[in-house]
């Protein structure tokens, strides 16, 4: 994985601190070009990784990269599925079993319905596999090495012990997809355990890391020590803690941390990207020197 | 460990299952719904005892503690049948469906010494917990004004719905999305004992309220504004707020940003003069567990440890939410 990754919140008005922040993004990003152009600005100061969700609008984001070869023959996008909202708001409004029939594609589960319960129950992993090739439909023939399942799936998963469709979930995205699947979490040394309960080695895991310890369960030194003595390919994110610590400070923490193999961001303006780029730049050399 | 059961698997009821199921204090001892889905998905993957009809999980598992979290028509039988087992109870919100039924639930729980918690998970954020503390210390002087607001995009297209969309079942706008802002404003001001008039509205659902917008009075008398619409797509999710006027400051709070005004110099530790502005992460406690919020995780923890008498049974305990439950009624019968 690349050492810099470029996030998406700021495209769809996702703002840890500040409902009125997130309403100027959505004003901001409310035309597809401003995704692109911000995009652009990106790659200009050498980033090639894009770690996005599946929003309905990165379908028409993978358009204009498709018509551009040329262009975005080094870009790579790191989908995280799903886009929890979506099936949030439908559960709500249509209940778990309204959703699934909502969001599977084709006939096979109308067909298991009516086909009665005992089938179905034997399915629950094909059916997750079903809904990760909706959710993939939009990358083809975009580069997709990594495939991440969203810290809401994961984290309900590792809650409930469901390790089954963890598993399952992983050996999908290698065998379909030919990709590493990896897993975004708040609860990163429990999850790690658990993974490797399951058999999985040195996974990715894409988790808060940050001087304030926001959103890190377990608390900063379990996650210091996780880092230092357990295998595993980190992508640490929420570097500035929902926007508790300077800039700076914040990614000097997370560049001299070990064992961090990539570094999540998210920026909306051209001069945040070149800062925040510059920053790791100079602190991974200094951590060299 | 507390033994634990939950009744209704459904958004609510998974989220408190996997909480719970991480709980390093809880052993979750059965788990009851009646969706074949859902239940058959359970038993297969996970390690919990699953079962249709609750009275037979109580039976067996014998829980300590139960979760209800089915829809607000069954809180009332459910919960009662718990309290008659004395079992400690955490319900959903809201409460229940009428005053009487609320009422009883709550003298029973109290008679019996029982642990009772409803799902008003907004005391747990920690921005609206520092509001209570600056308007209850007097920070911002007397109120004069306040304005209890909610948006979301729950429902933004003419379509069929579930039990949500049934008014004889608890749905709708009022009983949902707005007894959050409610329970907030009886909590963090006073207690709502007056509609001067409410416009109850639906937008696009055929049986219930898609939007609230009421003047109200509390029992000190202060005045305000609810307005709540869970129609509105410009939301990528439920935002909560409260703006409330004081004599010596404002208050303007959602769920991530406390922003505060102080008229004079004259104000409590950490703040000053003029405009404050705090966030969320600055005023929240780290969670063993996390899942979808901070306090989503506090909440369970907040009642098993009430249950294990570390901490007072006294946020979000059914009187509370029974006067949410009365000021639900004071609005409807306003219209």
């Amino acid at each position: 994985m690349d050492r810099i990754l470029y996030g998406d919140n700021q495209f769809f008005a996702v703002n840890h601190i500040s409902d009125q922040k997130s309403m100027d993004q959505a004003i901001k990003f409310k035309n597809d070009e401003a995704i692109i152009r911000t995009l652009d600005y990106a790659i200009e100061a050498g980033i090639n990784t894009f770690m996005c969700t599946t929003h309905d609008r990165i379908a028409r984001i993978c358009d204009v990269i498709r018509a551009n070869p040329e262009k975005y023959k080094h870009f790579k996008i790191y989908p995280c599925m799903p886009y929890a909202h979506k099936y949030a708001n439908a559960v709500t409004e249509l209940g778990i079993q309204g959703t699934i029939k909502q969001y599977v594609p084709g006939n096979i589960f109308g067909t298991m319905f009516k086909g009665g319960m005992a089938l179905v129950s034997k399915d629950y992993i094909k059916i997750m596999e079903l809904l990760i090739d909706a959710e993939m439909k939009m990358f083809k023939g975009i580069n997709t090495p990594v495939i991440f399942l969203q810290n809401v799936i994961t984290d309900l998963l590792l809650g409930l012990g469901m390790v089954e469709f963890l598993k399952g979930f992983h050996d999908y995205i290698k065998i379909k997809y030919n990709a590493e699947p990896g897993f975004i979490t708040m609860n990163m040394p429990k999850l790690l355990d658990t993974l490797e309960s399951a058999g999985i080695k040195n996974p990715i895991i894409c988790f808060s890391m940050n001087k304030v310890n926001f959103r890190m369960s377990g608390g900063k030194n379990l996650y210091e020590e996780t880092l230092k003595t357990r295998k595993l390919r980190a992508v640490a994110m929420q570097v500035l803690g929902g926007g508790a610590i300077p800039p700076k400070e914040a990614l000097e923490y997370v560049s001299k941390l070990p064992n961090v193999e990539s570094i999540l961001f998210g920026a909306s303006s051209k001069a945040n990207i070149d800062n925040t780029v510059s920053n790791i730049r100079n602190f991974d050399r200094e951590k060299i020197a | 460990m507390v033994k634990v059961g939950l009744i209704g698997a459904g958004k609510m009821g998974i989220s408190h299952l996997s909480i719970l199921g991480a709980h390093p204090n809880v052993e979750v001892v059965g788990v009851c719904d009646t969706s074949k889905i859902v239940l058959s998905a359970l038993e297969k993957y996970s390690k919990f005892h699953c079962y249709t009809d609750y009275l037979k999980m109580l039976d067996k598992e014998k829980p300590e503690a139960v979760f209800v979290a089915t829809p607000t028509k069954f809180h009332f039988e459910f919960v009662k049948e718990l309290l008659s087992r004395n079992i400690h109870v955490f319900v959903e919100k809201p409460f229940c469906l009428t005053e009487d039924q609320g009422l009883e639930l709550t003298s029973m729980a109290t008679e019996r010494n029982l642990i009772n918690q409803v799902g008003y998970h907004n005391k747990f954020v920690g921005t609206f917990r520092e509001v209570k503390k600056l308007v209850k210390s007097g920070a911002i002087g007397e109120t004069t004004h306040f304005m209890g607001e909610a948006y979301g995009p729950v429902v933004t297209k003419k379509k069929e719905g579930t039990w949500r969309s049934n008014p004889a079942e608890g749905g709708g706008c009022l009983m949902d999305y707005a007894s959050h802002v409610i329970d907030l404003i009886n909590d963090i001001l006073a207690p709502i004992t007056a509609s001067k008039g409410s416009i109850i509205k639906s937008i696009y659902s055929k049986m219930v309220d898609d939007a609230v917008y009421s003047l109200l009075e509390l029992s000190d008398k202060t005045t305000g504004v609810l307005s709540v619409n869970w129609s509105d797509e410009t939301y990528r999710k439920m935002s909560t707020s409260i703006t409330i006027i004081g004599s010596k400051g404002k208050i303007i709070s959602d769920a991530n940003e406390l922003k505060v005004y102080f008229k004079e110099e004259d104000c409590p530790e950490g703040y000053s003069k003029g405009w404050n502005v705090k966030y969320v992460t600055d005023l929240t406690d780290q969670v063993d567990f996390y899942l979808r919020g901070e306090e989503y995780s506090a909440q369970v923890d907040y009642f098993i440890n009430a249950v294990t008498g570390k901490v007072p049974n006294s946020i979000n305990n059914f009187q509370s939410a029974w006067l949410t439950d009365r000021a639900i009624s004071i609005i409807k019968n306003q219209k």
